[in-house]
């Protein structure tokens, strides 16, 4: 898993290329709680452009992202998801906690 | 109804999280001899990678174990996968597969199980206390016409 990060006007852009599964997702917690600590955020916008595979590992990861961003009362975005992805997703309901684009 | 088996195999790894890759890998490119479709093949991904993160996480979660994954495909196209460990077993296998139930804390959404469930056509889970689990899981891949 690798990502690349754009900060500016309190906008975080995190870009995530490679498999989210269970195994990538706990460094990626960490690294988005660090994140997101770092910049104060308004907005984070999780980019999955880049994912190959997501399991259920993917739908924590956004949930603790979206507590973090609430805390902050900001806002969480997750655009550009590839349809595996989407489908793991669609299948949890996670379009009625997370606005996904 | 016992279907005949056409084709098989095995893989025996340790629960290391770093093989939940390779164990997805190595069904997907077992199944794609049924012809799948990108999704159908991605259904399926997902669905060995939910059980065997279950296994690595639940089963064994303070020491590593044997997993065994087999592929087996039978008549009419269906692909059976099996994920067993001798791990620490599901108290109650009734609520670990209820949507959101999961014992993992922050780190696991819950949804492992609905997720098999969805996106396969089957699912059947065994398991005992102290002896380990069984997840059993079928898919019918859907014969299409050369080109499709």
């Amino acid at each position: 898993m690798e990502i690349n990060i754009t900060a500016e006007n309190r906008q975080l852009t995190v870009a995530l290329t490679g498999e989210l599964d269970h195994h990538a997702a706990r460094k990626l917690m960490d690294s988005l709680d660090q994140l997101i600590e770092l910049h104060l955020p308004s907005k984070t916008i999780l980019d999955m452009a880049g994912i190959t595979f997501m399991d259920s590992s993917g739908i924590a990861v956004v949930l603790r992202a979206k507590r973090r961003m609430e805390a902050l009362q900001g806002a969480l975005l997750v655009v550009n998801i590839p349809r595996q992805a989407a489908r793991v997703l669609e299948t949890a309901g996670m379009s009625r906690y997370v606005d996904l684009v | 109804m016992k279907s005949k088996t056409t084709n098989y195999i095995t893989l025996e790894f340790l629960s290391r999280s770093a093989n939940e890759a390779f164990a997805r890998g190595a069904v997907a490119c077992f199944a794609a001899q049924l012809d799948p479709t990108l999704e159908e093949l991605g259904d399926i991904k997902t669905a060995v990678s939910e059980a065997v993160t279950n296994a690595i996480v639940h089963a064994y979660p303070d020491r590593l174990g044997r997993i065994v994954v087999k592929a087996r495909v039978l008549e009419d196209n269906i692909l059976e996968i099996s994920v067993r460990d001798w791990g620490k077993g599901i108290d109650d296998v009734d609520r670990a597969r209820q949507p959101l139930f999961t014992t993992g804390g922050e780190e696991r959404s819950g949804m492992g199980f609905t997720i098999m469930e969805s996106f396969m056509d089957r699912l059947t889970v065994r398991s005992g206390q102290g002896k380990g689990t069984r997840v059993v899981m079928r898919r019918r891949i859907l014969p299409r016409p050369a080109g499709r």
